[in-house]
């Protein structure tokens, strides 16, 4: 053997494991889940009237008070991009973090001056990715009493709604509890459209 | 027999240390029964599919694979004859060190000038530029020393092509790097009489062709299934439902969404404890881990291959029992850090004292510390991911580690700072353990005044100087690049939260780079070219400083005699070895970081306590 002895087997095995793990696995793998599970496979995608309106898995912000709202959320320079996910990194001692948990509250209190509930944490507080799509079952339940008033709706019709969507921990024991905002806002949506006139 | 006696024992020394936590902390309700029952499903998803994947290793690590073998065999031959290697020529350390410096050194090449060429080369449909020379260098090292350290955002600076051809592909290399150094350090050990280690170049292809690709594959598909993307198609628009009023054009009415191949990487990155997401966020990322299962089968799969390789080793060495002794001591430094870190991350976050928010856990939340934190996961699975990620060498994220309380995240960092041998890498979680095991034979046989032994070979100098190198390296590392980072304003410039966080994330950093884990405190700027070039030499020295002496360690074993055991060998399977193992991990770690940790998160949680 020569000094040279490493040279060969790493050009050769470095190429075709390139070629190999690079190209030919990540390839069948999309090949096979195009054909087994196209939906997942392209982002999970929902519609409505033809157009595009999310996906199952992104967070979105809604703005109006007839709507639920998701988390704030820490993406820049717009709050949910979906091109660019990012946390707020914010240290649990950093004072800015509770100026920002203030301005969050005082911001919920004026869109429903009346609700003087203690607000659940995660209504407050950005999460890891800055999509979340999920708020937990009590941020639904906060909001019920303005959606309810911004929609002319009876408190409990939108309560029974929110309870429809709750999502329960997965298996019993692993995960939260969780509410799909679009999924609930969706359902909102087409409740109001389908409501039978009352003239 | 004596298996499920050590077993058992292994279990009531669990049960105690966590008896002794509860009674350490009277009158709260500690940890939930359902966060409880979740780690014991976790450690025994862990468990019951580790030790068949470990007896499989052995019989790929020692060429018997029969099944798999009939297929795969002919691509193994042709692989091996096309790069001009001899199946059956084994090479001394020497030699075996070398193939593993070249192959790595020329895959950080070859990822860099990826990287570098990125924007004269296809699949770049959101026509990303190339990243900068000391990026695109930090990210080559990183991904080659199987760090996956990112100092870059993943979906807004590498194109698919990147992704997959560069760091795909290096997440297989560098999991079969690992695992070949561990399979020539077990035959060092099993060995007696020879200079020969096996062959690196066979030990690679059996690994990526037996055990990591179609591990992967499976794993991939199942992600997809849950709902992890996959495919080549460029970013869609979507239009929101309901636009806000005060934002720019892009963020009022809609965003455009990243996807990718991202299901292919997602799978090696955890089941090769990688660790690098597609994504910024990694797997807080609801494309990279949409749901709790998904979320489950992936903290399942960090754990998994250094789990299996404990096993692999009882089974190499012909005693189930050593194996176990190793298992064992990584879940009893594991469980009571899991749940410890779970305990804190579910207490009210004192920043917020006062404030009219609702923090209680109930079954409409999960409530806790939720800054950084996914509602699908609540803080259990954030916590526990947290300790497992940073146990084991993975890196990934479920959740902004920056955001935890102050001894929350203490948690991740004190299971790096162990040195990456809770579970660790794949191969060089146990590589490293097993320089600690080599420790505590070594005072064992001082307490009793006899020559030290493990597995019949007997422990002399050299073999201490390498276990040395191996613990020392990684932790001089860090301490000094720390040490130097908060002493010059390119280090301090970089940190994002004011006062003792800020030094802890400047230790996170280096502490994650020397020892190869990859995750960070996110607050940290560390795409300058201070950070870049200091972490990427921090992440070269903690992966080859260490392989390097494990390997001459393995080729002085494989050259000594067996001596069979006698009535005064030290039995390294026994409940007070694995108690005097810990002890060992416990005492090195603590003698060499208990200063630093108290200059980061100690004192920024007593800033909550005192006023």
């Amino acid at each position: 053997m020569n000094r040279f002895y490493a040279l060969r087997p790493t050009l050769v095995l470095l190429g075709i494991f390139t070629l190999l793990t690079g190209v030919i696995y990540p390839l069948s793998v999309t090949a096979v889940a195009h054909a087994a599970f196209p939906k997942q496979a392209h982002g999970s995608l929902v519609q409505r009237d033809g157009k595009v309106v999310g996906s199952d898995l992104i967070g979105q912000p809604f703005a109006d008070p007839k709507y639920f709202w998701s988390r704030p959320s820490a993406t820049t320079p717009f709050e949910y991009n979906a091109g660019s996910s990012s946390a707020s990194n914010l240290g649990p001692s950093n004072p800015a973090l509770r100026q920002r948990v203030e301005e969050r509250i005082a911001a919920l209190r004026a869109a429903d001056p009346e609700n003087l509930d203690p607000i659940p944490i995660d209504l407050v507080t950005t999460s890891a990715s800055g999509l979340d799509p999920h708020i937990s079952p009590a941020a639904a339940l906060y909001q019920v009493s303005r959606v309810a008033k911004a929609r002319g709706l009876a408190p409990d019709r939108v309560t029974q709604l929110v309870y429809t969507f709750v999502k329960r921990p997965a298996l019993g024991l692993l995960g939260a509890p969780h509410v799909n905002v679009l999924h609930l806002n969706l359902a909102l949506d087409s409740m109001v459209e389908n409501q039978p006139s009352t003239k | 027999m004596d298996t499920l006696v050590a077993a058992g024992a292994v279990l009531s020394l669990l049960l105690l240390v966590y008896l002794f936590f509860c009674a350490a902390f009277p009158g709260e309700t500690l940890v939930s029964l359902q966060s409880n029952l979740t780690v014991v499903v976790y450690i025994a998803l862990v468990t019951a599919l580790a030790i068949p994947l470990g007896l499989y290793i052995h019989r790929v690590f020692f060429g018997e694979v029969p099944v798999v073998r009939r297929v795969l065999d002919p691509v193994e031959t042709a692989l091996l004859r096309l790069a001009g290697v001899q199946k059956d020529t084994a090479m001394d350390w020497k030699k075996y060190a070398v193939s593993v410096l070249v192959f790595n050194g020329a895959g950080v090449v070859l990822l860099y000038l990826l990287q570098r060429f990125q924007s004269n080369l296809p699949l770049n449909p959101g026509q990303l530029p190339s990243p900068s020379r000391s990026l695109a260098f930090n990210t080559a090292v990183s991904f080659v020393t199987n760090t996956n350290w990112q100092a870059y955002s993943g979906e807004t600076t590498l194109s698919y092509l990147v992704q997959m051809l560069g760091l795909t592909v290096q997440n297989f290399l560098s999991a079969a790097t690992g695992m070949a150094v561990l399979a020539a350090l077990i035959r060092g050990i099993v060995q007696k009489q020879t200079s020969t280690l096996g062959n690196f170049w066979v030990d690679l292809v059996r690994i990526v062709l037996y055990v990591l690709l179609p591990l992967s594959f499976l794993f991939a598909l199942f992600l997809v299934a849950n709902g992890v993307v996959q495919t080549l198609d460029p970013s869609p628009l979507t239009s929101w439902i309901s636009p806000s009023p005060s934002v720019g054009e892009m963020g009022a009415t809609g965003t455009g969404v990243a996807l990718g191949p991202v299901a292919s990487q997602v799978a090696i990155k955890q089941l090769g404890t990688n660790g690098g997401g597609f994504f910024n966020a990694n797997s807080a990322h609801p494309f990279e881990n949409p749901t709790a299962l998904s979320n489950l089968l992936q903290m399942v799969a960090i754990l998994l291959l250094p789990a299996s390789l404990c096993f692999t080793f009882g089974a190499a060495v012909k005693d189930k029992r050593q194996g176990i002794a190793l298992f064992s001591t990584m879940l009893a430094l594991f469980v009571p850090a899991a749940l410890y870190c779970i305990w804190v991350e579910s207490q009210p976050h004192p920043l917020l004292a006062g404030l009219p928010i609702d923090h209680t856990a109930s079954q409409l939340m999960s409530g806790g510390n939720m800054e950084g934190k996914e509602v699908r996961f609540g803080t259990d699975l954030s916590a526990l991911w947290a300790t497992a990620t940073t146990a084991a060498s993975s890196g990934s994220v479920n959740a902004s580690h920056d955001s935890f309380l102050p001894m929350g995240g203490m948690v991740p960092l004190w299971m790096i700072l162990l040195g990456e041998i809770v579970f660790g890498g794949v191969g060089s979680g146990l590589y490293g353990l097993l320089a600690y095991v080599l420790v505590a034979v070594l005072l064992a046989g001082l307490m009793v005044g006899r020559t030290p032994e493990y597995l019949g070979k007997k422990i002399e100098a050299f073999e201490m100087k390498m276990v040395s190198l191996v613990i020392l390296i990684p932790a001089c590392t860090v301490l000094v690049a720390t040490a130097v980072a908060v002493s010059i304003p390119q280090g301090t410039s970089a940190v994002g939260n004011p006062g003792p966080h800020g030094f802890t994330e400047v230790l996170y950093a280096f502490a994650s780079a020397a020892n190869n884990n990859g995750s960070a405190f996110g607050g940290l700027t560390a795409n300058g070219t201070f950070y870049t070039t200091s972490i990427a030499i921090a992440m070269w020295i903690g992966r080859f400083g260490v392989i390097v002496p494990v390997l001459a360690l393995a080729g002085s074993l494989a050259k000594k005699k067996t001596t069979p055991p006698g009535l005064g060998t030290l039995p390294t399977h026994s409940t007070l070895f694995v108690g005097l193992l810990i002890g060992v991990i416990l005492l090195v770690g603590a003698l060499t970081f208990i200063p630093a940790l108290a200059l980061g998160p100690v004192v920024e949680h007593l800033s909550f306590t005192s006023p």
